[in-house]
């Protein structure tokens, strides 16, 4: 169980939600043993063979306001620290280490101050981290069970997380509000390092992953999976949310502008548009509003490299 | 007492010769007793179809990745499963079956209020049933986004989405009706002598449960409305990309879904109250205590949706207000319990089937409550929420709760129903399967779920295996025991032994008249004296 298990002050929260678990899971099952054994007994003891006649007991007043009274102060107890290790989460400190956090079907991007852009969300250790949390899309849910962290992330509104981690290592981090087919693969890890070996990767320039580009595809095709257009499209002539990319480019396309139907040819022009603006040309057979817009994520030297590798795709 | 009953047969409901005949002497019967025994057999075919999704999704998370189905298939699977159990059966469960069954008989009347009005009640079930049932059979795609229709998914989806909103919608309708119709019954129809704090405690959970049907309803009605509109119009008051709200629509959504948590687990409760003092030939403890219970709980119950949405967007204030509130409604559940138990003590205990489906109640019902209290504490909610714990909570309270009491209270009143006693040897088998097959199933699901494993999951990681399988197991052992019980119910039907007026000695009304009861009830209203009462032993 994560309570009882290493994750033990992962970050700065643990401990208070735990606490407020272990308090109340000690109070139910005092509660709960107590009055199965209680119930269990009188049906031994009462049981109609022992006890032919039943004794009529109407009720006791001083029973009932017992029974009332005391469970109130037990709940009570448990509101106030529930109560008390959430209120930190609400606040946070002035002086942190922000990261944006980008939400969208189904992956996270997590973008930097000095502008660098990943899909693991690296942390230093000890240092207490915020994070702007946007989704493009649907609504998700930020999650990392480690750090008894979870803030959904709302599309329209800016939400805000934060912790300090408190263990060097890998967690694992989901996505826990529903958001459509590949909800349960939307999950991510969280690296922590200590400061010194965070700030050597932190000033490192290269900004992705890097994989040897051997071939003038390739760059396409690892930015599209980094950034994760192959939850909706393939490339082997399967339909999934989106269109198949296979034999895409030069191909006719039947598209939906403005509810006009009508037949373009899928040259460059048309693929920038289709990444840039989605949602003014919709594909016949397919649903507006599930491609977002990339502007802003995509450079136009990445989508020069994208319909290089979509050429490719015969 | 109440008058003395006729020993010479008189003719029952279910021979009884109307203007129709065959299937039509059951669908255009006004009769409230045959009313409720076709919402029975309408929910008993619906549960079947969700219970077989319920153990398909099972099947596909024995194992990481795929094992029978894709990401898609799982996700219609678990929002028509949600659909169907929730909108379907547990919202009207109770009520239409054995509050329309027995609130009449109970009460000493020969009818509800306004028993055509109960008949078109059932026929807009019937519609809003089937409205869902097209969704999953036509258009393109079958519904994906949960029971909980969330904003902005809820438009985005490509799926058939319309046809289930709108079966809801209409679902919503045969709901307020039923409480309209209870609630003046209730008012107007009691019999002579019977004042207030004379009702069964069945009774009392109908009425509190009928206020919840009838104010609570038309609010997700509405809610459903603009989302059809939004889906089709666009009107931009949920979607953010038009200046919308979707936190809005959670709001909207809980105002009424918590609330209908008490129209499943009120009349739950109500049954429980019946079968405990039956059973242990006793008055029920505290009786006021339970009536003054009951109407907190339905009060209060109102104000507390704000706990699903812990982790959605509120002001702090918002927050520890909601979380309060919630620790507030747990207490008249737990004052219930108490005076159950009470009830025991000194009592005559027969341990008979439905008692035992009584004590597992209880049992399964503190689980659950239990639980609710971590959900209800914010530090421990927001660590949880949304995660398999969420699922073993409702499962223990809705299908632990309303599902036992439901099967409670069939063998309770079976007898009554039918004229006929089922095999209670099997009836046992079939409740020792069912209880431990169930907690096998759901107690595993609290165990992923503080482990971090999130909710609505297709797939999960590795070190979340284990457990899955066990639960999986689970789910066939109660499947199992699941079908020995509605074997036994349907056999017994026909070939049962003759069941005699009052098999239990109970000292509610229903078992003053012949089992089953004539189409008229009573040959002469009841009349409660001085020192008559439903508990009097
Ligand atoms: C959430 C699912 C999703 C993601 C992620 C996604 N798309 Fe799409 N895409 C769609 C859908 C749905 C359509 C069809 C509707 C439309 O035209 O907008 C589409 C259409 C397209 C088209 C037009 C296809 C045709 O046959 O004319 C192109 C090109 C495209 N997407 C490229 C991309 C690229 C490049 C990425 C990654 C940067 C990406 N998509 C990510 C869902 C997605
Ligand atoms: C054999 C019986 C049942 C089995 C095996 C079963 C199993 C499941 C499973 C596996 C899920 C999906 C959990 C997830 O992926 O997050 C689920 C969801 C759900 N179940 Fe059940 N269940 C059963 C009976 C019931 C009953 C009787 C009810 C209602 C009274 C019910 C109500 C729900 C609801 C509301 C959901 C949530 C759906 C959603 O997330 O939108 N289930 N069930
Ligand atoms: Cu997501
Ligand atoms: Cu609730």
């Amino acid at each position: 169980m994560y309570i009882l298990s290493n994750t033990v002050n992962a970050s700065n929260f643990v401990s208070g939600v735990d606490k407020a678990f272990l308090l109340i899971m000690g109070i139910s099952f005092v509660f709960l043993i107590g009055l199965t054994f209680t119930m269990l007994y009188f049906m031994y003891k009462y049981n109609n063979k022992k006890n032919p006649i039943a004794t009529q007991i109407k009720g006791s007043n001083t029973l009932e306001v017992i029974w009332t009274v005391i469970p109130t102060i037990l709940v009570l107890i448990m509101f106030y620290y529930g109560w008390a290790g959430w209120a930190p989460m609400r606040k946070a400190p002035k002086d942190t280490f922000n990261i944006k956090v980008t939400g969208r079907m189904w992956n996270y991007l997590f973008e930097y101050e000095n502008g660098k852009k990943t899909d693991t969300l690296f942390v230093p250790m000890d240092k207490a981290v915020k994070l702007k949390l946007v989704s493009l899309d649907v609504i998700h849910g930020f999650f990392i069970p480690a750090f008894r962290i979870k803030e959904d992330v709302v599309p329209g509104r800016e939400k805000m997380a934060w912790f300090i981690p408190q263990r060097e290592g890998l967690f694992e981090l989901f996505c826990t509000v529903y958001c459509g087919m590949n909800h349960s693969y939307m999950g991510s890890t969280v690296k922590v390092m200590p400061q010194p070996k965070f700030d050597a990767w932190y000033i490192d320039t290269i900004k992705h992953v890097s994989v040897a580009v051997d071939s003038p595809t390739a760059t396409g095709q690892r930015i599209m999976k980094n950034i994760g257009c192959f939850a909706c499209h393939t490339v082997d002539g399967t339909k999934l949310i989106g269109p198949t990319f296979k034999g895409i480019y030069g191909s006719k396309v039947v598209i939906q502008t403005n509810g006009q139907e009508h037949e373009v040819t899928a040259d460059d022009a048309y693929i920038k548009r289709s990444i840039y603006d989605p949602n003014a040309d919709i594909v016949k057979g397919f649903n507006k509003g599930l491609m977002q817009p990339y502007t802003g994520l995509l450079s136009e030297g990445d989508v020069q490299q994208i319909t290089a590798y979509l050429k490719s795709l015969k | 007492m109440q008058t003395a009953v006729p020993i010479l047969h008189e003719v029952s409901y279910l021979e009884y010769k109307g203007k129709y005949k065959g299937l039509f002497s059951w669908i255009l019967s006004t009769d409230h007793k045959r009313i409720g025994l076709m919402y029975m057999y309408a929910m008993m075919t619906f549960f079947l179809i969700g219970v077989m999704l319920g153990l398909a999704m099972k099947l596909e998370l024995i194992a990481p990745g795929r094992t029978i189905m894709g990401p898609q298939t799982y996700n219609a699977l678990f929002t028509v499963h949600g659909v169907i159990m929730i909108f379907m059966i547990v919202i009207p469960g109770l009520p239409a079956v054995f509050g329309n069954f027995m609130l009449p008989i109970m009460i000493g009347a020969k009818d509800v209020a306004f028993p055509k009005l109960n008949l078109l009640s059932w026929y807009i079930y019937m519609t809003g049933s089937i409205l869902v049932i097209c969704s999953v059979l036509f258009g393109n795609g079958i519904p994906d986004t949960g029971w909980t229709f969330y904003a902005p998914y809820s438009f985005k989806t490509g799926t058939n989405l319309l046809p289930a909103i709108f079966g809801a919608f209409v679902l919503g309708f045969a709901s307020i009706l039923t409480g309209l119709n209870f609630i003046v019954t209730i008012h107007r129809m009691r019999c002579p002598g019977m004042t207030w704090l004379k009702m069964p405690l069945f009774a009392w959970s109908l009425y509190g449960t009928a206020w919840i049907q009838l104010l609570a309803t038309p609010v997700v009605g509405i809610t459903l409305v603009l989302v059809a509109l939004e889906r089709i119009f666009g009107i931009g008051v949920f979607d953010p990309a038009l200046g919308g709200d979707p936190v809005l629509y959670q709001h909207l959504f809980w105002i009424y879904s918590h609330p209908a948590v008490y129209v499943m687990i009120l009349p739950a409760m109500g049954a429980i109250s019946e079968i405990i003092p039956t059973f242990s030939q006793k008055h029920i403890f505290g009786y006021k205590a339970i009536v003054a219970s009951t109407i907190a709980i339905a009060f209060v119950g109102y104000f507390v949706w704000g706990h699903h949405m812990f982790t959605s967007g509120m002001s702090g204030t918002a927050q520890y207000t909601f979380s309060i509130l919630t620790f507030i409604v747990a207490i008249p559940s737990a004052i219930k319990v108490f005076n159950w138990i009470s009830t025991m003590h000194k009592g005559s205990i027969n341990p008979d089937i439905p008692f035992l489906w009584a004590i597992s109640f209880i049992f399964v019902f503190m689980i659950g409550g239990f639980s609710g209290l971590v959900l209800g504490a914010l530090a421990t909610n927001v660590y949880v929420h949304d995660t398999a714990f969420v699922v073993a909570h409702f499962h223990f309270i809705v299908f632990g709760g309303v599902g036992f009491a439901f099967f409670g209270a069939i063998h309770y009143w079976y007898p009554k129903m039918f004229g006929r006693m089922y095999d209670k040897a099997w009836a046992k088998i079939g409740w020792a399967f069912f209880f431990v097959g169930f907690l096998t199933l759901y107690s595993p699901m609290f165990y992923l779920g503080m482990m971090g494993m999130p909710r609505r999951y297709y797939d999960y990681l590795p070190e979340f295996h284990a457990a899955n399988i066990l639960s999986t197991l689970g789910s066939w052992v109660m499947a199992f025991g699941l079908l020995i019980i509605i074997i036994n119910l349907f056999r017994s039907a026909k070939n049962g032994a003759i069941a005699p007026m009052n098999p239990w000695n109970g000292k509610t009304l229903e078992w003053t008249v012949p089992s089953p009861p004539p189409t008229e009830n009573f040959e002469d209203i009841p009349v409660y004296g001085e020192k008559d009462g439903p508990y009097e032993y």
